[in-house]
């Protein structure tokens, strides 16, 4: 096998891990959400309450934090 | 950090790259348009001797326009969304403050330096990368500045998650630095070997090794300079100009890690039928196909914005500017993945289609967005109304009109010419000297050159506008939350 070939099998092996990867991150951010760990949908705010005095939209890494704490 | 209620957002530097912006746009859209009037009546060769000829103007007007026009539009923008959508003030910081102002002085010593540079004929010789080696290196230390600016700020923000047009500004950093460094591997031939002009080198690869890392940089400055940065700044002032969050966040985060995944590897689609391995050449025509997915889940995201206040489509417009210009990139999408089909490429390939590709991108899609950007920036970084609405109405339609007749007319240029130059006779006869296509073409030619006319028209209109605001536009009380007020 020459070095041709090999970078031939290593783009097509790596394109399949590539995929995998990002089809597994479509799935982690619709189960996440469905779960109630996060709520991606509000970061558009962002965007829209952008004043320097406004509260952030979101103020703790993740949601899950919040809810655990609210759980207690 | 305490919230300070007298603490406002600063924008001396996005005023500063603002100018620029406009400055370049004018000057590289100016040498743009004679260009394109040189191709249709080459007697405009020989106006400036030596330096007005179209191969010297060439690499200006394409330089001028990336990097000084849109790189400054995407600094200006990011100056200016970055502390809004982060909540923090570069006031805040004299570190970022001095950063952001010094990186503008460079900037403009580098800018400068490229246009004389360029016009004096010394240049490396790579398409989109004609900088020669010292001007390379002064390119590193102004982005490497952007980075300490972009990242200080993310280090200071009070908004913890970053919002989605940040995640396309890192990516156009870290994607430009990485392409350029290796694009741009080069050897001063009088440092190293004592022979020719300190200002000259040659590149550190050979052969096809060369070229495909040429077009791995000239593919990617399409993408991390014309793409990634445009699409930050439509989902920031898209919404924000509208008044209506991101139709869906998932779906721009989806997009994002699509586009970075697919775009690295399609760069190869410009060296379709060259001495480059098969397999590659097959694999930048497979990904620009599959490329279409991501750019089309950003520009449906952005129309699915608008859902339910399409009425604002008649009355502002910046919104009209904003969904045209995610039109036309999705326009420019489909076609870029049409054109790298093999068999499609071995007629379009050498063609003006392919400048008719590229231009209902940049004049459509590009240059709409960071005019749009501006006019929506404008009344708030001076705190003024924005000058004529009528202005920017005639301006938009001047402009559609330009963009509709320059690709239209270069789409069939650029299949008659590649029809032309393929055609055979029954014995296998080349039927068409090169004089015929040119011949036939003329028509054309002379319509790309009239579209320059009237979307330069357009930019002086759009200039004028920006200068009147800042200095005579009716004062505002109020900060304008969503729509843009104009008179």
């Amino acid at each position: 096998m020459d070095i041709r070939e090999l970078q031939g099998y290593a783009s097509f092996f790596m394109t399949i891990f590539l995929v995998v990867m990002l089809y597994g991150y479509i799935i982690y951010l619709y189960r996440s959400e469905k779960k109630g760990e996060k709520d991606y949908e509000k970061l558009g705010n962002i965007a829209i309450d952008d004043e320097i005095d406004s509260t952030p939209v979101n103020t703790s890494d993740s949601v899950s934090s919040e809810k655990k704490e609210q759980n207690k | 950090m305490q919230s300070n209620a007298a603490l406002e957002y600063d924008y001396s530097v996005a005023k500063l790259f603002t100018i620029t912006a406009i400055l370049f746009g004018f000057v590289g859209m100016l040498i743009g348009t004679l260009i394109a009037a040189q191709l249709a009546f080459p007697e405009l060769n020989y106006l400036l001797g030596e330096y007005g000829t179209f191969s010297r103007l060439r690499p200006l007007h394409t330089n001028v326009v990336i990097y000084g026009f849109t790189v400054s539009g995407v600094f200006a923008t990011f100056y200016y969304l970055a502390q809004r959508v982060l909540k923090v003030s570069m006031a805040e910081s004299k570190f970022i403050m001095f950063i952001g102002k010094l990186q503008f002085v460079l900037y403009m010593i580098l800018a400068v330096s490229m246009v004389v540079t360029l016009l004096l004929g010394i240049t490396a010789n790579k398409e989109y990368a004609q900088m020669e080696w010292p001007l390379d290196l002064l390119t590193v230390v102004v982005w490497v500045l952007w980075g300490v600016a972009m990242f200080g700020l993310i280090g200071m923000r009070r908004e913890k998650a970053l919002y989605i047009s940040m995640w396309y500004f890192i990516a156009c950093f870290l994607g430009v630095a990485m392409l350029y460094l290796f694009n741009n591997m080069e050897v001063p031939t009088a440092l190293v070997a004592g022979v020719g002009s300190m200002m000259h080198s040659v590149s550190m690869y050979a052969g096809t090794n060369d070229a495909l890392v040429q077009w791995w940089w000239g593919h990617n400055a399409v993408a991390f300079v014309f793409t990634v940065p445009i699409i930050a700044m439509i989902y920031y002032f898209l919404p924000k100009e509208s008044g209506q969050a991101v139709y869906s966040y998932k779906l721009s985060l989806l997009s994002f890690w699509g586009l970075m995944f697919v775009y690295l590897w399609a760069g190869s689609h410009h060296l379709l039928w060259s001495t480059v391995p098969d397999w590659m050449q097959t694999m930048g025509s497979v990904f620009s196909v599959v490329l279409i997915l991501p750019s089309w889940g950003s520009a449906i995201n952005m129309l699915l914005t608008m859902k339910g206040e399409w009425n604002q489509l008649t009355e502002n417009p910046l919104i009209k500017f904003m969904v045209l210009a995610s039109t036309f990139y999705m326009l420019s999408t489909l076609e870029g993945p049409i054109q790298a089909i093999k068999s499609v490429n071995a007629i379009a390939h050498f063609t003006d289609w392919i400048p008719g590709h590229v231009h209902d991108g940049v004049l459509g899609w590009v240059a709409f967005m960071i005019m749009a950007g501006i006019m929506h920036m404008a009344p708030r970084m001076y705190k003024r109304e924005l000058y004529s609405k009528k202005l920017v109405e005639a301006q938009f339609w001047l402009q559609t009109t330009a963009v509709v007749l320059y690709f239209t007319s270069m789409w069939i240029a650029g299949i008659t010419q590649g029809m032309m130059w393929r055609a055979v006779d029954e014995y296998g006869n080349l039927m068409y000297s090169f004089i015929d296509t040119v011949t036939v073409l003329h028509p054309y030619y002379a319509i790309r050159a009239l579209s320059g006319v009237l979307y330069l028209t357009g930019f002086l209109m759009f200039a004028y506008n920006i200068y009147k605001t800042a200095t005579a536009g009716r004062k505002l009380e109020n900060e304008p939350q969503f729509r843009t007020p104009m008179a």
